[in-house]
């Protein structure tokens, strides 16, 4: 085998063409890269804006109400990869029958789980629309705090599910852990390749989606780097492109291009971080440590039980914060001294997130840098894609059964091609064998 | 509704668009096991099929045109779908990806792959593979026939229940009040 890659074939130029926008526009703005995780676009860019309108510490009651307003996107997002878009391939077999392999048939063969899907990711949007004023592109936060808290009956509603949405997401993560165990070879095996990996992390090495400092390891587990405040993330991450694709490689300046890639996301974050604030979720998150073994676990279907084990910290964060009379205070903006540079960096459902931004005397965008979830994870879902290609490659023919194993190891990380290309959400996958001569020896795609 | 006597195929996609309208579509969230009663998805991002049908009922087109790969997706679906419905504002007049119709394409290649910050070395992207980008983003509706059109960025849930339970029902699709707005 020569060579595999996943294109990524869309282009949008958000950071040009927001530039001579008021910076107060670019959270409603930006969000609009992605309706799947809008809400990580919407509070990563008000974290720089906090920056420049230098509101150094929020209210209390203005930082609990964005992250319940993260936490409530996190619920939706890991509840719609995995139920939605994930459950079909590994409740039927990744060769099922393509007309049954979808939410559909998960309804026909599964009702239940089918329904708790559709129930959790409903509960995690309620939560957005409450705090956001609608579930996609709504317009909670602002530069220097929220414009709305939570009133009594808005809280009372999201309490009264809130206990059945964290034992469903319990459930959940015994779920997928039960169907990784029992079938070791596939689960701990499939398009495995080791890598760095990075994620922010909060106070005491906390589990963190919403703020804390960045660190990095290798593939043993080493530290890399840690307590990076990310205002300096340029220091230690560098983009390159390749005429291949829309899509940037991003790698750890000290260690190169060669050696600097790394993987984001939930499988880097639960074994990121020293431990899990909450209960539930730090026992399963120590569950999986074991099974790992003391040593990083790189398997790229490892992603769909540590996506279910943030899932239920999400919706135990959700119900403490709900516990909280601050989310009632009206009590949400402060000010500072202003800046001309910021940067905000949110854990998003699919990993780190950078936004970057400048602005001028007269309050407009001069500049604009995005390092979005997916595009950290590029050369990783690239390898991952390698190496299934290589295992099921049989002979000289891409056949549809390959394809089917190649989407299946990209899902695991949850893609989100719209936010990578600042374009949109499909999966165009093209596989070309190619011999070393460079003549194509057979092609199939997908778009 | 009453039992169908067939299910209604429904073909969705995502153009230049964000996935927020499809997002909407799932926020009908019960309803979709009544829906599923009455319809069957054809292409679309919740299924692996790749290509439209010859007969499907309902097209459903979120986002607008950005390069040719999208015109090519567009014509396939007004060609197998009788009735299409442009979703959202991406769909009905470019939405905020038009934004960038003000400028040239090549200072927008120029800014993302050479002069942006953080960038180990400058190219644009030029694989034959990917497809062309257009030099503007356009609505779908300058390239084939709409049948009908759902404002909003994005339309509620709700507005894309009623247009499809009007349809399933025979009923010319409205949108009152509260479910009818642009923003």
């Amino acid at each position: 085998m020569h060579q595999v890659r996943l294109h990524i074939v869309e282009f949008r130029g958000f950071e040009k063409f927001i530039q001579g926008r008021p910076y107060w526009e670019v959270p409603v703005m930006v969000q609009r890269l992605c309706g799947i995780c809008p809400v990580s676009h919407h509070l990563a860019a008000s974290k720089a804006l906090d920056v420049i309108v230098g509101a150094k510490k929020l209210t209390p009651a203005a930082e609990k109400l964005r992250r319940l307003m993260h936490y409530g996107q996190m619920l939706q997002s890991h509840a719609l990869h995995f139920f939605h878009l994930c459950s079909p391939d590994l409740l039927f077999g990744f060769d099922s029958d393509v007309t049954k392999r979808n939410i559909v048939g998960v309804a026909a063969a599964h009702p239940e789980i089918a329904r708790r899907g559709v129930l959790l990711r409903k509960f995690g949007q309620e939560v957005i629309r409450v705090t956001a004023g609608k579930r996609v592109h709504g317009t909670g936060a602002v530069p220097g705090g929220m414009n709305k808290s939570l009133t009594i009956a808005e809280r009372d509603e999201l309490l009264k599910d809130i206990y059945h949405i964290v034992a469903w997401s319990r459930d959940a993560v015994h779920l997928i852990q039960k169907v990784h165990i029992q079938d070791p070879g596939l689960y701990n095996s499939f398009g495995i390749f080791r890598s760095n990996f990075m994620s922010i992390v909060g106070h005491n090495g906390d589990l963190d989606f919403y703020h804390g400092t960045l660190r990095a390891r290798d593939d043993n587990g080493k530290l890399i780097f840690d307590g990076v405040d990310y205002q300096q993330y340029d220091k230690y991450i560098e983009e390159e492109v390749r005429p291949w694709s829309y899509m940037k490689f991003p790698f750890f300046k000290s260690l190169g291009k060669e050696h600097g890639w790394y993987k984001v996301g939930p499988l880097a974050r639960v074994q990121n971080c020293d431990q899990i604030s909450t209960p539930f979720a730090e026992h399963e998150r120590k569950e999986f440590v074991d099974y790992a073994g003391g040593t990083p676990m790189h398997a790229p279907l490892a992603y769909h039980w540590t996506r279910m084990i943030e899932m239920l910290h999400a919706a135990e964060v959700i119900k403490d914060l709900l516990h909280d009379d601050d989310l009632l205070s009206d009590d949400l903006m402060v000010e500072g001294e202003r800046k001309m540079e910021g940067v905000g960096v949110i854990e998003a459902p699919r990993g780190t997130l950078f936004h970057h931004y400048r602005v001028d005397e007269n309050d407009l965008i001069t500049m604009a840098n995005l390092i979005v979830s997916t595009t950290n994870n590029n050369q990783a879902m690239n390898e991952a894609v390698r190496h299934v290609a290589r295992r099921y490659l049989n002979g000289r023919e891409v056949t549809e059964g390959l394809l089917n194993h190649i989407e299946v190891a990209i899902r695991a990380f949850d893609p989100c091609l719209s936010c990578a290309t600042h374009a949109l959400g499909k999966m165009p996958l093209a596989v070309e064998l190619v011999d070393p001569e460079g003549n194509i020896v057979h092609s199939l795609s997908r778009s | 509704m009453t039992a169908p006597t067939r299910k209604l195929k429904v073909a969705t996609t995502s153009l230049a668009g964000c996935f927020g309208c499809h997002m909407s579509f799932l926020d009908i969230d019960e309803r979709l096991f009544t829906l599923l009663e009455h319809i069957e998805f054809d292409r679309s991002p919740l299924t692996d099929i790749k290509h439209c049908s010859p007969d499907c009922d309902i097209g459903i087109i979120e986002g607008g045109l950005c390069n040719a790969e999208n015109v090519h997706v567009l014509r396939e679906f007004r060609k197998n779908c009788k009735i299409l419905i442009a979703i959202g504002a991406c769909a009905i007049n470019g939405g905020l990806p038009a934004q960038r119709n003000h400028l040239p394409l090549t200072t927008i290649l120029e800014e993302v792959y050479h002069t942006s910050p953080g960038l180990a070395n400058g190219m644009i992207p030029n694989d034959p593979e990917l497809p062309l980008p257009l030099n503007k983003v356009h609505p779908i509706h300058e390239v084939v026939k709409v049948d009908y059109f759902i404002p909003g960025c994005p339309p509620s849930g709700d507005a894309i229940w009623k247009v499809l339970t009007d349809l399933l029902a025979g009923r010319e699709p409205t949108l009152e009040h509260g479910l009818m707005h642009y923003d």
